[in-house]
């Protein structure tokens, strides 16, 4: 008996296929209105997927992509993800909502109180995708700092650009730093307390103090304690550094197997970097990235993946799977069995393989997913409890 | 009643209620300033009231008193542009106005999620824009508390243009979506905007198609010349102080005289001060409640919290319903830097509070009524009204807004019993008119976003 997987689903512009945007049933003007948005979060809400991931970046062209901007043949344009997220929230009920945010750029105070805003609105439904880096063109964008890294090395391993490397230590302090400014407001410090007149325990709410190689802060978060304590942090990790950067900050890394006998290997890393590195309590869950196209028949799925290639070449080192329901149902089964946590589909064309997905592969796969169980937040959703504050204190003073 | 064309529109805003002694925290009624439910409540009130937009503070760092956290006020609030967005979800006309800081922002960030706000409301997003440059707010940032006084208005002012040519960098039709000919984007159609300053290195392709506004409307509210400067040349709308009548006319005419300098028409600028207000059936009942009110936003430890933030001592053994303290201010050591100017700066608040204190013979207490708790409008609904509509009506204001005393139903009293009296004079709109952006319902021309704006 396999461990039944949790579903999540990543949303980007009109899917992960560069063509997508020119399929019939894609709505290649409306990519930055809100229906587009509700439409499709609502769609995976009611389907019953866990949380949805909404990718972001701080420039207009693709990271990795060097064509010069603005490119004329892809989708160009995009909203800012956590308040897309935070614009989400009253409009869906059950689905956790997991924005992509920069590390390297924004404050990490202003991220980490909208983190704690969209958990709020959301009744505890938050969470992150943290990205480390940033690009040349991000950089000249902010105007801010000229340091930074290019691209990926030759040799496609992080390591070896300290740029890269630095990157992942930064984005472990604002990893740090949305964590740490979550637990700055125990759960208790508003008392109201008519008697003496105060509002607040200033004893309950503790100044960060944090200061690290890339940037300090001093005060306690602004928003007092959110429903889940902490956002759900997640990771999107390739190789060894990434890793490792999972490993020690992250509640959910995202994984890249070629196919399910590629998992152990991966599963394996994980672990050996999580006994060196984690300070979390609970495991790190891990989580396959399909890319996903689907139709009726594989005939169909085949046709439509060869017009979409012969317009635009996807390049991606995530598993890609072509074909019916079934055939979705039978890849969620393999990694399942090869003991992952959960699986993140990517849809290949949005909205249309969304709605496949909510429509025709969940409620085949039901037997194999973890059911909604009605549990108040997603993190507890996916079987991590709620956090206690850092600071709570253990016995209660006289 | 439908608006009279003779009249003058009067203009309306909403603050939701904030984190001073303004708000009300210990009447029964009052509800988390936290809980997004709360927001929900105001704005939906808002929308009932047809208000132009809905308003929200900044929170930059926790409130300190003395170098310890300040206990006697609300305390803590939400994400300003997070708010804003959740807002867009359950709002259908109402504009949704943040205050967000030049100073602990990036142009090119700010600008994406400002934009991000106009699409997702349909046009009807609002910015307050805000200098700051100290170090104790600086302290939770990258930036520190690195910016001169002196180059607050700069940077504000540079950041507004940026921002702006931002927004102006993509034409409204630069999406083509032409899936047969494979061509998303019309390239022509998008501006690269450069900015190479002392302040700022910019060298940027926004990616944030033109949103509905064109660009969200600016609000202002900093009252120095350099503040005035900057409104007349970037903002819409300015969230001032002045409310005595005279020194409001007063006001209005310095700033709307110095828009034709700058090629601007008066109607492009609103003037908005902010304004507190209770009711009653009586003149003397509303008297009654403004007391009320007033003695629950100023309790005994707030007023003696007052003094001891003036005075840097401990003043926790005098009586509030005594007179002031007679001892000296503690301003720091001598060899501190800047200390002749806070010196003398204390000095002088001191002995201007003495002043007021000894005229009218006032307690601590009442004193700090005085400065903290003096209604703008107090009497009637009728009373109100009509003094709204005489403001705005002898061009004084362009309207108000409005600040209640309590989270989240501060603005409900306002709303049932003025709002028709409004409409009844035909100077306030009865509906909404369907697609109307935040530019269209404060009366401002639209933006041009025919041709891009960078360079």
């Amino acid at each position: 008996m396999t461990d039944r997987v949790h579903v999540a689903v990543a949303l980007d512009g009109a899917g992960w296929h560069p063509a997508a945007w020119r399929e019939h049933s894609a709505r290649p003007a409306a990519l930055t209105t809100a229906a587009y948005w509700r439409d499709l979060v609502r769609a995976a809400d009611e389907a019953g997927v866990a949380f949805v991931t909404i990718e972001d970046a701080l420039a207009l062209g693709e990271r990795f992509d060097t064509a010069p901007e603005p490119r004329t043949d892809r989708v160009r344009g995009r909203l800012d993800a956590v308040l897309l997220a935070s614009f989400l929230a009253p409009l869906t009920t059950r689905v956790g909502l997991v924005p992509t945010v920069t590390t390297t750029h924004p404050e990490p105070f202003h991220v980490a109180t909208g983190l704690q805003t969209l958990d709020h609105a959301s009744l505890g439904r938050a969470g992150v995708r943290l990205v480390a880096g940033s690009t040349p063109a991000e950089r000249a964008n902010f105007g801010r700092r000229a340091d930074g890294p290019t691209g990926l090395p030759e040799s496609g391993h992080v390591e070896e650009d300290p740029q890269l490397v630095a990157a992942f230590r930064e984005a472990g302090e604002v990893a740090q730093a949305i964590r740490g400014l979550a637990d700055s407001w125990e759960d208790d410090a508003i008392i109201r307390d008519l008697e003496s007149g105060r509002f607040v325990d200033r004893d309950r709410i503790h100044n960060l103090d944090f200061s690290g190689e890339f940037f300090s802060i001093t005060g306690a978060s602004i928003v007092p304690r959110s429903p889940q304590g902490q956002p759900l942090v997640t990771a999107l990790a390739h190789q060894s550094i990434p890793y490792r950067f999972a490993a020690e900050h992250a509640d959910v890394v995202f994984v890249t197997p070629a196919d399910p006998a590629g998992t152990g290997a991966i599963l394996a890393e994980l672990a050996e970097a999580a006994a060196q590195v984690r300070t979390e309590p609970e495991p790190l869950r891990v989580f396959v990235d399909l890319i996903v196209l689907v139709e009726d028949t594989a005939d169909a799925a085949r046709e439509a993946w060869d017009r979409l290639e012969a317009r635009a070449p996807l390049v991606t080192d995530a598993r890609i799977v072509v074909g019916t329901p079934d055939d979705v149902v039978a890849e969620i089964r393999a990694f399942a069995e090869a003991g992952v946590d959960g699986i993140r589909l990517r849809p290949a064309r949005l909205p249309a393989d969304l709605n496949a997905i909510a429509e025709e592969v969940l409620p085949r796969a039901s037997a194999l997913l973890v059911g909604d169980d009605g549990a108040p937040t997603l993190r507890e959703r996916l079987g991590l409890p709620r956090r206690a504050s850092r600071h709570t204190r253990s016995e209660v003073s006289a | 009643m439908s608006l009279n064309p003779a009249k003058r529109q009067i203009h309306l805003a909403a603050h939701f209620p904030g984190v001073n002694n303004t708000t009300v925290w210990t009447d029964p009624t009052a509800g988390s300033q936290i809980d997004f439910a709360s927001f929900e409540y105001f704005a939906r009130t808002a929308e009932r009231g047809r208000f132009d937009y809905l308003f929200l503070a900044e929170g930059l760092r926790l409130r300190e008193h003395r170098g310890r956290i300040h206990e006697l006020d609300v305390l803590g609030r939400p994400n300003t542009l997070a708010v804003l967005a959740a807002l867009a979800a359950v709002t259908e006309h109402i504009g949704l106005v943040g205050t967000l800081s030049t100073t602990f922002n990036e142009p090119y960030e700010l600008a994406r999620q400002l934009a991000t706000i106009d699409h997702l409301s349909g046009g009807r997003a609002g910015w307050n824009a805000v200098t700051s440059s100290d170090a104790f707010h600086g302290a939770n940032f990258r930036r520190g508390g690195y910016l001169d006084h002196a180059d607050r208005y700069v940077r504000a002012s540079e950041f507004a243009e940026i921002s702006k040519a931002l927004w102006g960098s993509w034409q409204d039709d630069a999406i083509v979506a032409d899936a047969d000919a494979g061509v998303y984007l019309d390239a022509e159609r998008i501006a690269r905007v450069r900015h190479q300053t002392r302040l700022f290195d910019v060298d940027a392709l926004f990616d944030v198609p033109a949103s509905p506004q064109g660009r969200p409307v600016i609000v202002q509210a900093g009252d120095s010349a350099d503040g005035r400067d900057f409104a007349t040349d970037h903002a819409d709308v300015i969230f001032s102080l002045h409310t005595e009548f005279e020194d409001a006319q007063d006001f209005y005419r310095d700033v709307k005289g110095r828009l034709a300098a700058r090629g601007r028409d008066e109607e492009s600028l609103k003037i908005l001060p902010a304004a507190t207000f209770v009711l009653g059936d009586t003149a003397e009942e509303a008297r009654e409640r403004s007391r009320e009110i007033a003695l629950a936003q100023v309790r005994p430890e707030t007023a003696i919290t007052y003094l001891e933030q003036v005075w840097n001592r401990d003043f926790s053994g005098y009586d509030p319903d005594g007179p002031l303290p007679e001892v000296e201010p503690d301003t720091g050591p001598e060899s501190a830097q800047g200390f002749a100017n806070r010196h003398a700066a204390v000095r002088a608040r001191i002995a201007k509070l003495r002043e007021t204190a000894a005229a009218e013979n006032l307690s601590i207490r009442d004193l700090i009524i005085r400065l903290t708790a003096n209604h703008t409008f107090v009497g009637t609904p009728e009373f109100v009204a009509g003094e709204i509509d005489r403001y705005v009506q002898e061009r004084a204001t362009d309207g108000f807004t409005v600040v209640g005393h309590l989270t989240p139903h501060g603005l409900d009293e306002f709303t049932d019993r003025v709002v028709p009296l409004l409409q009844e004079r035909g100077s306030y709109r009865d509906t909404y008119e369907d697609g109307a952006t935040l530019h269209d319902l404060l009366g401002l021309p639209a933006v041009r976003t025919g041709a891009p704006v960078g360079v």
